[in-house]
């Protein structure tokens, strides 16, 4: 015995050596690869990665798959791939050895160690059993005929699609929530279904008599045929089945039957082993069996005398599992449990005990013609069972108050019509009614993720419902729950959601402003270096990230990042503006907005020369030359280069003008210079690649005639000086500017321009102008930096101005002078060859 | 028999870029050079509002309008995503370093 002991586990050393290296950690052995046991892995990986070597054992071909929505595969709602939980690199990123269609069958204690069909032996320091459940057939005649089959794995779908196919009559025995769902499938896939039940009512163990009556009806409106209080007798049929024959004598022909009467806990493999098994293999708080050595969990086990089939109860105890082999002691104290399903469509939810009984009074509303009924039991004056069919808005309501046990005496009145009037609120605002869920309260009944769980996701940088599943698993299942999900990212971020999920694009599961800060960081050089560096998902990005790159590079890099052309938008790169017509318009910088007679004449040369259709006066104090072609557009340029004038960047996200009335020169009002200062902020500022689109105004007056309390940044001239005003739109939202500060001379105006440029070009996501951005960071935060603090004001002006260093080339003069001179020119054709 | 034009080499394109060829008679034709280096060419308007191709943002192998941002594939010249269109695509080869195109009444001839 011991020599034989020995020999196998060589035999199985040598099968798992090729881990190549010697592994002293315990061994978790896993016996079923389905959503309880993988869960408890993943709980235990999330509190301590490396501490054990697993193995995982699963009967069926495939990793672990979401069990409960087979229904959809079998509806042909989903595909397998999407009902995948834990996908082969789940499997291999964690180095978990994963052995498919080998169940184990037996389990030696003494040894330690468990044998599979295929004779595989191995040895385990801990075993965990969560073998699930199995179906429950009922012990007719005909049972074992080909064509009766469950509903309990994906081989059943397959063969329930492989039989629908040919159309025909189909019984399902059961009315329970399985049963239902495979009739509801089965139906959609061209079948005529029947559905026969033992009970009087259809679910009766979720739901009560009235609304298994209203479900029924609506079955029935479907096409089901449904026969309650009816007992099969037999299964008939030659060598494969062919109906099904009732006790009162009826007979139902059928190709197809599938039995779904219920499950029961899969102990054979416990009790074989000789672990105490009463329903269910019998567990301690951490999940225990009689042997400290091996666990179990999920559908299998029975704890303080329950066993529970549903999947909420199961994340539990795969959390008090995890924490018990982590040494972390706070033990499973049973669930309190809840329904909240779509059968064929309907919505349907049940929580707690609503049989009835002593003491127990109900509350019920009924809406016969919406197909709508509620009923919740009260026992004195707490919630202990609620039924909702048709309208299951404020089933996680009713869970949270019944799990609370709080008195509900004060809103009794209206305890009926929902969260939103008892709350007094009286509007169905759906994000109010999440928000006044407490932190406990189940959010995805499928994962057992609580409203605290998702909102500390979201609040580590979950920012999107994808990321929100990927993170804590909310609403990663059946999916019912994604409105809650969705209204929890909206509380939770606030505004931020709105312009819909923060992810930079489709193509980076990173935010903005993480791009930026891990730019900076980890001293990123180039576009494919972010690109690598962030795990971009697309070969080379699309036309929202790539601009928005190359200018967080170019900030971030000034003098150093070589701008990428083909990342910037066809008007950047062309530095005109593209018309609908594919010619461009040309505007010159006419700074702050003065010219002259040399200047308009080049201006009215051009517009002859090139036949412009078109110029026009713009909102900026300039001219703009319609209609130029491409090709001209560098012959244009020269000629307006030859004239003093440099391009206006009218194009860009960048400074556009700065607009100035006539100020103290020429107006009777004017207190101070505003069209010298104007020239000035446009002499230092112009040239500069920003976020968005920056507009800059200086009025000589409180009248304000450079409209410049509308503007990104703007000055008004007073007796005593400068107002400073930031974060000003004149477009589809017009905002007024906030007041940042008062300042006394000019340099001071300029100063304090060119650190808040700065701080603009730096912080503000691409594509946000300043008004939205300074709503989203405050006036206090822009005070706090440019106002409040000298030094930091003095240090973002000083790299504004030695980024302005690098950006004050004009961009015409240099295409002009004949610098990507392809972008303006059609390719020659050479020759033609024939063939 | 189809005519292939010669119209220059690879280093003439702008890696995800693209340049045009205008042939007497014909619409002007955008010729797009991916970031892995292929040769897509088609008829240089959008099937939106004929927007410019040649002027837009080439990423993988499609390319953004630079009017109203339609992304066009390169290879079918069909509108993705909820946009509906379909573009005129044109032949196109690479040969002893030299990218030739397909005169698309030919094409149409062959076809």
């Amino acid at each position: 015995m011991d020599f034989q002991l020995r020999d196998e586990r060589q035999a199985e050393g040598l099968e798992e050596t090729p881990a190549t290296f010697a592994d002293s950690r315990e061994h978790l052995v896993v016996v079923g690869n389905g959503m309880a046991g993988c869960r408890a892995v993943e709980e235990l990986l999330a509190r301590d990665g490396g501490r054990y070597r697993v193995t995982i054992f699963g009967a069926e071909p495939h990793v672990n798959y979401n069990r409960i929505m087979l229904s959809p595969v079998l509806a042909g709602e989903k595909t397998f791939d999407e009902i995948v939980i834990n996908p082969r690199a789940w499997y291999d990123d964690n180095a978990i050895d994963l052995i498919v269609s080998d169940p184990v069958t037996a389990i030696d204690r003494v040894s330690q160690s468990v044998t599979a069909q295929s004779g595989r032996k191995v040895r385990y320091d801990r075993l965990l059993i969560a073998t699930g459940s199995d179906p429950f057939i009922i012990p007719v005649p005909g049972k074992d005929l080909p064509g009766v089959i469950t509903f309990r794995d994906m081989k059943d779908v397959d063969t329930m699609l492989a039989v629908a196919g040919a159309g025909g009559d189909a019984v399902v025995i059961g009315g329970g929530l399985l049963g239902l769902e495979a009739a509801h499938g089965l139906t959609l896939r061209g079948m005529k279904v029947t559905v026969i039940h033992l009970m009087d009512t259809l679910m009766e163990r979720q739901l009560d008599e009235a609304a298994g009556w209203l479900l029924k009806s609506a079955l029935e409106a479907r096409g089901q045929t449904i026969l309650t209080g009816a007992n099969t007798a037999e299964i008939y049929g030659d060598g494969k089945v062919e109906g099904v024959r009732l006790k009162d004598g009826r007979e139902i022909p059928a190709s197809l039957v599938v039995m779904a009467v219920g499950i029961r806990p899969a102990t054979a493999l416990a009790l074989e082993a000789g672990l105490t098994v009463n329903r269910g293999i019998v567990v301690d708080d951490h999940m225990v069996t009689s042997d400290p050595r091996v666990l179990a969990v999920g559908e299998c086990v029975e704890h303080d005398g329950n066993v529970y089939g549903l999947v909420a109860p199961l994340w539990d105890m795969c959390r008090s599992l995890a924490d018990g082999l982590t040494e972390r002691h706070t033990g499973y104290k049973g669930s309190v449990t809840s329904t909240k399903l779509k059968v064929a469509g309907l919505d349907v939810f049940s929580a707690g005990d609503f049989s009835g009984g002593d003491g127990c009074e109900d509350i019920v509303l009924r809406d016969a013609s919406r197909g709508i009924y509620k009923r919740v039991v009260i026992k004195d004056d707490r919630v202990i069972g609620a039924v909702l069919y048709g309208d299951t808005a404020d089933g996680g309501w009713y869970f949270d108050l019944l799990k609370k046990g709080e008195s509900i005496a004060d809103i009794r009145d209206l305890l009926i019509f929902g969260q939103a009037f008892a709350s007094g609120g009286g509007a169905l605002d759906p994000k109010a009614a999440v928000a006044a869920l407490s932190d406990d309260a189940e959010i995805c009944g499928c994962n057992g993720v609580t409203k605290g769980q998702v909102v500390a996701s979201i609040n580590g940088g979950a920012c999107s419902l994808d990321t929100v599943r990927a993170t804590c698993k909310a609403s990663a299942s059946c999916g019912s729950c994604t409105g809650l999900v969705e209204s929890l990212l909206a509380l939770t971020l606030g505004e931020e959601v709105k312009s819909g999920p923060k992810t930079m694009c489709k193509c980076t599961s990173f935010t903005h402003d993480d791009v930026r800060r891990e730019i900076v960081a980890q001293g990123m050089r180039s576009i494919p270096d972010v690109m690598q560096r962030l795990h971009w998902s697309t070969p080379d990005g699309c036309s929202s990230c790539r601009p928005a790159l190359n200018y967080y590079l170019l900030c971030a890099l000034p003098g150093e990042y070589v701008d990428d052309q083909q990342s910037r938008f066809v008007n950047e790169r062309m530095h005109a503006n593209i018309q609908k017509d594919g010619t461009y318009s040309v505007v010159p910088r006419m700074w702050g907005g003065l010219t002259n007679p040399r200047e308009l004449r080049a201006i009215a040369d051009v517009v002859e020369k090139y036949n412009a259709p078109m110029v026009k006066v713009t909102g900026g104090q300039r001219l703009d030359i319609f209609g130029i072609k491409g090709e001209d557009l560098p012959a244009v340029w020269a000629d307006l280069n030859a004239a003093g004038m440099v391009s206006g960047h009218a194009y860009g996200k960048s400074l556009r003008t700065v607009k100035t009335c006539v100020g103290s020169d020429w107006c009777r009002f004017g207190t101070q210079d505003s069209t010298g200062l104007g020239v000035k902020i446009e002499r230092m500022t112009w040239g500069s690649w920003m976020p968005h689109k920056f507009k800059i105004a200086a009025s000589g007056c409180p009248r304000n005639c450079a409209e410049a309390t509308i503007k990104d940044f703007g000055v008004v001239c007073v007796d005593s000086g400068y107002e400073l005003h930031i974060g000003g739109n004149g477009g589809i939202h017009v905002r007024v500017t906030d007041l940042l500060c008062k300042v006394a001379t000019e340099q001071e105006a300029l100063d304090y321009c060119a650190a808040f440029t700065q701080l603009y070009r730096e912080e503000a996501r691409y594509l946000e102008r300043t008004a939205p951005w300074v709503e989203r960071v405050g006036l206090d935060y822009v005070k706090s930096r440019i106002v409040e603090d000298d030094v930091g004001r003095e240090a973002l002006r000083g790299r504004f101005l030695y980024s302005q260093s690098f950006s004050q080339d004009d961009p015409w003069a240099e295409r002009a002078a004949g610098s990507h001179a392809q972008l303006h020119q059609p390719l020659a054709p050479l020759a033609i060859a024939a063939e | 028999m189809i005519d292939w034009i010669d119209i220059g080499t690879l280093a003439d394109i702008p890696q995800r870029g693209a340049r045009t060829v205008k042939l007497e008679g014909e619409k002007e034709i955008a010729v797009f050079r991916t970031g892995d280096d292929q040769i897509f060419a088609l008829i240089n308007e959008c099937p939106h509002k004929k927007g410019p191709l040649s002027q837009g943002i080439v990423h993988g192998h499609a390319v953004a309008c630079p009017l109203h941002n339609w992304n066009i594939a390169l290879k079918t010249g069909e509108a993705q995503g909820e946009d509906k269109g379909c573009t005129p695509t044109i032949a196109v080869k690479q040969e002893h370093g030299r990218i030739l195109i397909a005169r698309p009444e030919t094409l149409q001839a062959a076809a």
